[in-house]
């Protein structure tokens, strides 16, 4: 099936997440998708596969046009989608899951799909038992489940979003002989990543997204370079900048092991010291994440220990890391940082309450105004956080960051951020670090790393790089790097 | 720097007032039509509701007798919603207060000591009563991760057999136990009322208390702010550095205390002893009145005073019109469910001022 996407707009509130994209996939090849985060590449494949309604554009399907309502009906339409994360339902058999979207019949005939699971399996070498609860598998087997239950669904063209994140090197060699021989057999694959290697093994032709926008295509034989500089934009030329004398040691990780349901991070040493600006690199899910919130005592590490000042925090709770001066800002603003419904007097006041049990209003609001003038918000004291624009949600979390820090860890701190919110973020972060704060930022803006950090940290994968300073670092060896190359 | 200030989500007060007035006429248009299906005539029953509510004074003294306890169940359910909790256990923690007040007054009363001392102090076991069934569910929810809603529906059956165990076990009548309750208490350790009158002056006093109490709380103190702040986000208020566990605990205790206390009003100031239906299902309807009054304290005042009025004016209707009194409940129960109705209409219809957040990449 030929899938043709022309001239697709999307955005969410303020964010333009699509801006022009068109998109043609022939019948029986691999179409790689490459990008950045929030390049807009998984937006993309949302609006194909029926979970997300474009603004504009239309979708042709073998030159007809289409216009799904729902994933539903995109199925139904022969295109099924495999998500980053599995969407399978964890508490329930892998036969349960593999006939959970079948439709038509009211009575479940769990022999016929039995059959059917075993055979699908079996053609494609896949090794998974029906009656194995789901939250048993592994990532990589959980995928192969998602895969059988798509293609019994009888779909033409299948999406696998960021399909290798976590799952083994044997499963990954397997996943890319079955799709080879789909589109042998005339599937149309569409294949999500940010890795050049998968591109270069795997892709019969390859679309570059840059924020939102198209940046480009080719075809074998590839130039990583070429892509590279797709994918990131042409090297800017750094400015001058000088060196930090390094202060104390502020935060001190030794031998630190941590990890979640798909990565481990082994043996972390790093030390950060006053004043010292610390990038993370490194695409979404990378490991990064997980760092910075063991490093903010969200996350207990599995082994190692923390120590902040001098003072051993290992397995403290959150608290304890927030009284020795840690401070942790995420990225989700609304769903973490800020508290919808709230004005923004009101949460300065939890943050810096006046007195110890009656607020005085008044007070209140003057000292709202305050800041608000201070960080450049634009909004009233009596704003609610959640009518902020984006930059101005991003300035009062700056502002909510409580003085006296040693420790600020933040997570995409001018993620949709226009140019001139950026600079001043980084402003006042500079300001930060030069009163002898230690900072470590996780950003996918590479330039901006470049530009402001002192060591760069690389994340690909659950492994970690050494600190690098920036001095001997180029944007082109950065993404390198982050897609895997080059280590 | 091109940043657009979007609009407050804040509909004008008449749009919110116009909803709100047709969603009453709905209620009514429906319990009409309940009426007119039992074959009642429904004019004549809203008649005999008012006349039975307002008739005399001591009816109308009546809804306040009503409203006391349904005003302090209301009061301490105010924090716990602030707080984003469904404490529904109210009800148990209501009788909790009932049986501390009760154990209290059977220990004491044959004792020496003046009557107002031994009124206090029962008056504080149940308040300490209802604050322990609240605090177990507190418990049950942090540290067992039961959610509180059947934690508290739980203890509420808990609540209500160890009433019935008490009655007809350990405080039975001398001679038999009985669903009538238990022996009632000597007429000097009665809550005083007005001469003439079942209204108490002392639990009027204490109602009004437990009003200004909760207004104060969570307008004018960190404490009512933080307890905001978790219910609107309790991930962002974690982060912020509120402690969120100890403030869900301490909404808990505040909301156990009151409701303990509008147990031990029942059982001082109204029936002098312990029965089973000591509640009265005021915990219930409490939450039906935080919901109706968009949980707000100065609009529960009014809102209680109405469901009270509803309660003692169909006290009659078995009599006057054999219907039965459950009327009211039909009209309580009609009432918040087209509230509810009408705001999720107005959430529909109206356009989203709010930014859709879409997930990234």
């Amino acid at each position: 099936m030929k899938v043709e996407m022309r001239h697709i707009y999307k955005s969410f509130g303020p964010v333009r997440a699509l801006q022009d994209v068109s998109l043609t996939v022939e019948a029986g090849t691999i179409h790689g998708l490459l990008g950045e985060n929030g390049a807009g590449k998984t937006t993309l494949m949302k609006i194909l596969s029926g979970y997300l309604r474009p603004d504009r554009g239309d979708i042709f399907l073998d030159g007809k046009p289409i216009r799904f309502a729902s994933p539903a009906e995109g199925l139904r339409h022969g295109i099924g989608m495999l998500h980053q994360d599995p969407m399978d339902f964890p508490a329930m058999s892998v036969l349960d899951n593999f006939m959970m979207s079948h439709e038509g019949e009211f009575w479940l005939d769990r022999r016929r799909a039995r059959r059917a699971l075993q055979e699908l399996a079996g053609q494609f070498g896949f090794d998974l038992d029906p009656d194995a609860r789901v939250d048993r598998l592994t990532v990589g087997e959980r995928q192969q489940l998602e895969l059988l239950r798509l293609l019994w669904r009888g779909v033409q063209v299948l999406i696998l979003d960021e399909p290798t994140t976590g799952i083994s090197a044997p499963q990954k060699v397997r996943l890319f002989e079955t799709l080879r021989r789909l589109a042998e057999e005339g599937k149309t694959i569409i294949f999500v990543t940010h890795k050049l290697e998968e591109v270069e093994e795997l892709c019969h032709r390859v679309t570059v997204l840059r924020q939102g926008r198209l940046a480009g295509e080719a075809t074998p034989p590839y130039s990583p370079q070429r892509l590279i500089e797709m994918m990131f934009g042409r090297p800017i030329p750094m400015p001058e900048r000088q060196p930090v004398p390094p202060g104390e040691p502020v935060l001190e990780i030794r031998d630190l092991v941590v990890g979640d349901h798909r990565l481990r991070l082994s043996r972390v040493n790093l030390t950060v010291r006053s004043g010292e600006i610390i990038g993370l690199a490194g695409m979404e899910g990378s490991g990064q994440q997980l760092f910075m919130r063991a490093c903010a005592g969200l996350v207990r590490p599995w082994e190692g220990s923390i120590r902040v000042r001098g003072e051993d925090l290992t397995g403290k709770p959150y608290h304890a890391f927030l009284e020795a001066g840690v401070l942790f800002v995420p990225a989700n603003r609304l769903e973490e940082g800020l508290i919808p419904g709230l004005t923004l007097t009101e949460h300065f006041q939890l943050v810096y309450p006046n007195g110890r049990y009656l607020i005085d209003w008044e007070q209140a609001r003057a000292e709202a105004q305050r800041r608000i003038r201070d960080f450049n918000i634009r909004g009233k004291p009596e704003t609610m956080v959640e009518a902020l624009s984006g930059g101005n949600q991003q300035r009062t979390l700056l502002a909510l960051i409580r003085t006296p820090a040693h420790l600020l860890l933040l997570e995409h701190p001018t993620r949709g951020l226009d140019v001139e919110s950026s600079m001043w973020v980084w402003r006042r972060l500079k300001e930060r670090a030069q009163e002898g704060t230690a900072l470590m930022v996780i950003s996918s803006d590479l330039q901006e790393l470049l530009q402001y950090c002192d060591r760069i940290i690389v994340f690909f994968s659950g492994r970690i790089s050494e600190p690098m300073a920036t001095e001997e670092l180029t944007l082109d060896r950065l993404g390198h790097m982050i897609a895997g190359r080059g280590w | 720097m091109k940043e657009i200030l979007l609009p407050r989500a804040r509909p004008s007060r008449w749009i919110e007032f116009g909803f709100q007035g047709l969603s009453v006429l709905m209620a009514l248009l429906f319990t009409t039509l309940v009426l007119l299906i039992a074959g009642a005539p429904p004019i004549e029953a809203y008649r005999q509701v008012l006349e039975g509510a307002f008739g005399s004074l001591k009816r109308a003294t009546d809804i306040l007798v009503a409203w006391v306890p349904l005003m302090l169940a209301t009061s301490g359910l105010l924090l716990t919603f602030t707080a984003g909790l469904w404490n529904i256990g109210v009800e148990g923690q209501i009788m909790l207060g009932a049986i501390a007040a009760t154990g209290v007054m059977r220990a004491l009363q044959d004792t020496s000591l003046p009557p107002p001392l031994i009124l206090i102090l029962a008056m504080a076991a149940g308040m300490a009563g209802g604050a322990a069934w609240a605090g177990l569910v507190g418990l049950l929810k942090i540290y067992g991760g039961v959610h509180e809603i059947f934690g508290g529906l739980g203890l509420n059956f808990v609540a209500t057999t160890l009433i019935l165990w008490l009655i007809f076990g350990p405080w039975k009548r001398p001679g038999i136990g009985s669903m009538s309750g238990t022996e009632p208490f000597p007429e000097r350790l009665w809550l005083p009322v007005f001469p003439g009158l079942r209204l108490s002056p002392w639990a009027l006093l204490l109602a009004l208390l437990s009003i200004a109490l909760v207004y104060v709380l969570l307008r004018n103190t960190y404490f009512g702010l933080r307890l905001k702040a978790i219910g609107k986000n309790i991930r962002a208020a974690h982060l912020l550095g509120v402690p969120t566990a100890r403030y869900l605990f301490l909404a808990l205790l505040g909301c156990g205390a009151m409701a303990g206390l509008a147990g031990a009003v029942q059982v001082t100031a109204v029936y002098h002893r312990l029965i089973p239906p000591i509640s009265s299902g005021y915990g219930y309807l409490g939450l039906l009145v935080a919901m109706l009054a968009n949980y707000r304290v100065s609009w529960s005042i009014p809102v209680a005073f109405f469901f009270a009025a509803l309660n003692i004016g169909s006290i009659q209707l078995p009599i006057t019109l054999k219907l039965d009194s459950t009327l009211s409940g039909v009209m309580q129960g009609a009432l918040v469910l087209f509230v509810l109705l009408m705001q999720g209409a107005r959430a529909r219809w109206q356009p989203k001022s709010a930014v859709e957040t879409g997930d990234d990449a």
